[in-house]
């Protein structure tokens, strides 16, 4: 039943040793899955085909793949395309029904529990998507859970988990628990816990889909320059195209529990496999793809409607503007005051305690997940930035345009 | 209307009858063996409860209520109730009470935990198990307390016994429930990290379902309160026999003052116990 494996990947002449080796790998959900494998007419069909069939789904499909030594692989795919389930069956979280996985020479799918174990000690460093940390250990505790599973003893692992704490930026925090950091926080005791048992390879299932737009680019940026000093092998799943592109030196690309096409970023922008491959890529196009999350920057200088006229143009002279956002005690946007506004207030109406409803400009606003392409009329009408906000109206960022035009440029050096 | 087929009548309590008969007669050692355990148990409670002296139960009643609550109003509010127990003239038999109880909570845990465990980690044995807390707790109590008196005689023992059977389920369901909703990320972590299951379960499942668990702590206490009436009918003494004496000699007010005893008791134990999992929730 051996199926045509896929081509090579590393046309591009990597010469890195192969470390992991998928091949004519398959899970099959349902009863009695052999049936499947029996019937050799039946394989050749789709996933809806074999389902309504045998009520078994394909979870995955003859998959074959090559990773390198302390390369940067991207399995990428929608929800449903079988990416979660190939990274959790590397480690075999989940057990596949047909082929094998060879990592540093050894098969994963025939091991023992007791080997596997082992294995995975040695190996593996695996971070969530939620995290998967323990609520009720402190943050130090946490980092030194790996170290802590494999027996090491109680000063060692401590010592080593604020050394990964210290590269992950979270020096300061050890004794805090998990429930009082933010998400991106959260995820950096994650990313701590798994590089604290010094992983040759490092899973990572969609690590920064759960953050917010600043918080992902910057997690996205650390990752790239901790991986410049690791160089481990680092398997990372993600359905965002432009984090693929941003962070792989090869991508996977899955639909269906099938592999349809692996390359390097400029290879699947510019030879797209087929029409799903093409789908894919059309997005890239900067300003179908870029969200106003992802291009906001920092809000220079906020007012805050509590504020008198006085202070209010003495911060907004010190930082050298003519015009600053407001918000409330709830960090809720309200709109745009100016400074000439504000020195009228000063000269017309003294004493004012705070800045009145009437003196504050409204302005059209934008929420993150809105696109660069829709930004462009906005922008054009707009006489400010555009306040990007949450969907309570807290104010997150602001877009300009120059960081419009830049984003576009950006994006496409990073995929060509 | 025609009467059901006497053809159909199945031998079931002829069967139970026999095995009955056949458990009394091969395995009495086992028995008294059960018994001698139990009684070391709860007497050693009893011991405790009965010879410290009422004014620092009282206070260490308060204490509980300030630490664990973290509430002035509680702890006072507490130490009022236990002082009304006893100016009803019921400390003595609160205290057995009492001590009835938490020996019976320490044997369900006992008893509870580990089948919540088993349970919670293989279906199979989920599937086999729930039936039988069915049973448990839907069976009229007086339906076992029969061959508990059988089993271990008038006393204490056979009412504990049907005090447990009644009381264990809650912290069974509990624990099974909190194990099997533990974060599922959490769980894949502590297993791509290398852990045995052992350490999975006390790593990982264990600390995650622990405000569940105490939930069910909580309600195997209040359920084990419940039935110290019932217990008390085939020899228990404390509040339940004293109920049970003013409703045969029909002295209303006697009763309505035992009654509310175990009320107040309750409160207090159910006010303590359930702080444990508040406290857990918080972390």
């Amino acid at each position: 039943m051996e199926e045509q494996t896929h081509e090579s990947q590393h046309q591009n002449g990597d010469h890195r040793e192969v470390q992991i080796t998928i091949r004519n790998l398959w899970k099959i959900y349902g009863k009695d899955p052999r049936r499947v494998f029996q019937n050799k007419a039946l394989l050749a069909k789709s996933k809806d085909e074999i389902q309504s069939e045998t009520g078994c789904i394909v979870g995955m499909r003859d998959i074959n793949l090559e990773v390198r030594k302390g390369e940067f692989y991207i399995l990428m795919g929608l929800s449903g395309s079988g990416k979660s389930t190939l990274i959790r069956a590397l480690i075999r979280l989940i057990k596949t029904t047909r082929g094998s996985i060879v990592i540093n020479g050894e098969d994963i799918t025939k091991m023992t529990a007791d080997e596997l174990m082992l294995f995975r000690r040695k190996t593996f460093g695996m971070v969530f998507q939620h995290y998967g940390l323990l609520p009720h250990l402190t943050v130090l505790d946490n980092a030194a859970y790996g170290l802590k599973v494999k027996g090491v003893s109680k000063e060692e692992r401590y010592k080593k988990a604020r050394e990964v704490l210290e590269t992950v930026g979270l020096t300061g925090w050890e004794e805090y628990y998990p429930t009082n950091l933010s998400g991106g926080m959260q995820q950096r005791v994650g990313l701590a816990r798994a590089l604290a048992n010094d992983p040759e390879i490092l899973l990572m299932d969609e690590p920064f889909s759960g953050l917010d737009p600043l918080i992902r680019r910057q997690m996205q940026d650390e990752l790239v320059e901790l991986q410049s000093k690791m160089q481990k092998t680092i398997i990372f799943v993600t359905h965002d195209l432009h984090e693929a592109l941003k962070l792989g030196d090869q991508i996977a690309i899955m639909r269906n529990g099938e592999v349809v096409q692996v390359g390097a970023p400029e290879d699947i922008v510019t030879n797209p496999a087929d029409e799903y491959v093409e789908e894919f890529v059309q997005d890239a196009s900067p300003a179908k793809v870029l969200t106003a999350g992802s291009i906001m920057g920092d809000v220079p200088l906020i007012t805050y409607s509590w504020e008198g006229p006085k202070t209010a143009l003495t911060l907004m002279r010190k930082e050298k503007r003519k015009a600053g956002f407001v918000v409330n005690q709830k960090r809720e946007f309200l709109g745009v005051v100016t400074s000439k506004e504000l020195e009228r207030l000063i000269a017309e109406e003294p004493g004012l305690k705070k800045i009145p409803h009437q003196s504050i400009l409204e302005v059209e606003s934008v929420t993150e997940d809105i696109l660069v392409e829709e930004l462009f009329p906005i922008a054009v009408r707009a006489n400010f930035a555009i306040p990007v906000i949450d969907d309570k109206r807290r104010l997150l960022g602001r877009i300009t345009a120059d960081q419009i035009f830049e984003s576009l440029t950006m994006a496409e050096g990073g995929a060509s | 209307m025609m009467s059901f087929p006497d053809v159909f009548k199945l031998p079931v309590a002829e069967v139970i009858d026999a095995v009955m008969d056949w458990l009394l007669t091969n395995l009495d050692p086992v028995f008294v063996f059960i018994r001698e355990v139990i009684l070391v148990v709860v007497n050693a409670f009893e011991w405790i409860f009965t010879t410290t002296p009422w004014f620092i139960i009282i206070l260490l009643v308060g204490l509980a209520g300030w630490k664990l609550l973290n509430s002035v109003k509680s702890a006072v509010v507490f130490m009022i109730l236990m002082v009304l127990i006893g100016s009803f003239g019921y400390w003595d038999l609160a205290m057995i009470t009492l001590s009835l109880v938490i020996a019976s909570v320490v044997f369900s845990l006992l008893i509870g935990l580990p089948t919540g465990v088993l349970m919670a980690r293989s279906d199979k044995a989920e599937r086999v198990i729930t039936p039988i807390l069915d049973a448990m707790q839907t069976m009229p109590s007086f339906v076992y307390l029969i061959p508990a008196l059988m089993f271990f005689g008038m006393g204490k023992v056979p009412s504990m016994f049907a005090t447990i059977i009644y009381a264990v389920p809650p912290v069974i369901r509990l624990t099974n429930v909190g194990i099997r909703t533990v974060d599922v990320e959490a769980l894949e972590a502590a297993k791509a990290f290398g852990a045995t299951s052992r350490q999975v379960l006390f790593d990982v499942q264990l600390p995650l379902a622990k405000p569940s668990i105490m939930v069910g702590i909580n309600q195997t206490t209040m359920m084990a309160l419940a039935m110290v009436v019932i217990g008390s009918m085939i020899g228990a003494k404390g509040l339940g026999m004293e109920v049970l004496l003013s409703i045969s000699r029909i002295e209303v007010g006697r009763g309505f003052e035992a009654g509310i005893s175990i009320v107040f008791l309750a409160i207090v134990i159910d006010r303590i116990t359930h702080s444990f999992s508040e406290k857990n929730n918080k972390n």
